[in-house]
């Protein structure tokens, strides 16, 4: 298992980034916004963001499983697309709070809710930009051994125990302390 | 031990739906063989359909991807239907881990097979294998890499 499961993309400036830059801790979760696991996981990713505050920084990227969850795509699409307005915290929280309804019209009240401008998301999305980036993050996901939805990779080298609370924030608290 | 790389890929025939059978030396290109332990279980629903998602990366290498788990057709089919899985899953139900036993990665005491991946290029050799912790979702990067370093 060593030689790989690596993060293969190196978190940059074009990364949707949480937290303070110099974070001893980078954690990049790649979701789904449809997964019910990444549903789940996202208060509990918030909390751990509070406990470890300027030790830890997140990073999300695009991991969507479009043969078991068929609107993962266009809410990506729409999160990256409001992304580009400087608004991807706003959509990516209420995405994931409004987890039940995933439809184009609810997607799109979403973009509404959080203030960024509907027909420039449709537009952008149509020319294309945020297929690209999230079939981009879907490629790198697979070629650094995302083995599911959601994925964490902290500090480069994928996490496989459990996400919950818990055994989560043990394992952070360790390599924060290593 | 799994068979490692440079051992001859043996071949199969097994059902990938109740009344259709594939064999390996159908295939002329690279294939992987996916062998998970069952149908429905968490893990290996995660890992099949993160490689079925992946399944258009190793298209473009002209590779095909297999499942194998010892669950019978029918099972298969109703997991392939629920869970859209994009390649064939194929049934080593009877004789019960025939081919599993024939790559070495049956469990005999758990009766299922490894979690073992096994990518087999054009001329049936093995090029590379691994087996997972059973608990382990392995992912499709190494699988990824080593058919991307035949071409």
């Amino acid at each position: 298992m060593s030689e790989h499961a690596r993060l293969s993309i190196s978190v940059g400036p074009d990364d949707h980034s949480r937290g303070p830059l110099d974070a001893k801790l980078t954690v990049v979760e790649y979701g789904d916004y449809q997964c019910p696991y990444c549903g789940q996981a996202h208060p509990i990713v918030e909390r751990m963001r509070t406990a470890f505050a300027d030790s830890m920084r997140l990073i999300f990227r695009n991991l969507p499983l479009v043969d078991v969850h068929p609107h993962a795509e266009a809410a990506a699409e729409i999160a990256e697309a409001v992304g580009e307005q400087g608004k991807f915290w706003e959509i990516h929280d209420t995405i994931y709070e409004n987890q039940h309804d995933l439809s184009d019209a609810a997607l799109l009240g979403y973009v509404e809710q959080v203030g960024a401008d509907v027909d420039k998301v449709k537009s952008d999305i149509a020319d294309g930009g945020p297929r690209q980036r999230v079939e981009a993050d879907f490629e790198g996901a697979i070629r650094s051994g995302a083995n599911g939805t959601p994925t964490f990779f902290v500090n480069g080298l994928r996490y496989d125990g459990s996400w919950l609370y818990e055994p989560f924030f043990e394992y952070l608290t360790q390599v924060l302390e290593s | 031990m799994a068979l490692k790389a440079g051992a001859i890929a043996p071949d199969f025939g097994l059902l990938a739906t109740p009344d259709q059978k594939v064999a390996l030396s159908e295939f002329t290109g690279p294939v992987v063989l996916i062998f998970y332990p069952a149908d429905w279980s968490p893990v290996c629903s995660d890992e099949l359909s993160v490689f079925s998602a992946a399944d258009r990366l190793f298209r473009a290498r002209d590779a095909q991807l297999l499942g194998i788990s010892v669950d019978g057709p029918w099972c298969h089919q109703a997991f392939k239907e629920q869970r859209n899985v994009a390649f064939p899953l194929l049934a080593d139900h009877n004789p019960k881990g025939e081919v599993a036993r024939a790559y070495d990665v049956y469990r005999d005491g758990d009766g299922t097979s490894e979690r073992a991946l096994f990518v087999i290029d054009a001329d049936r050799t093995v090029v590379w294998s691994e087996v997972s912790p059973v608990g382990v979702n392995p992912g499709a990067d190494g699988a990824l890499r080593a058919v991307e370093a035949m071409s």
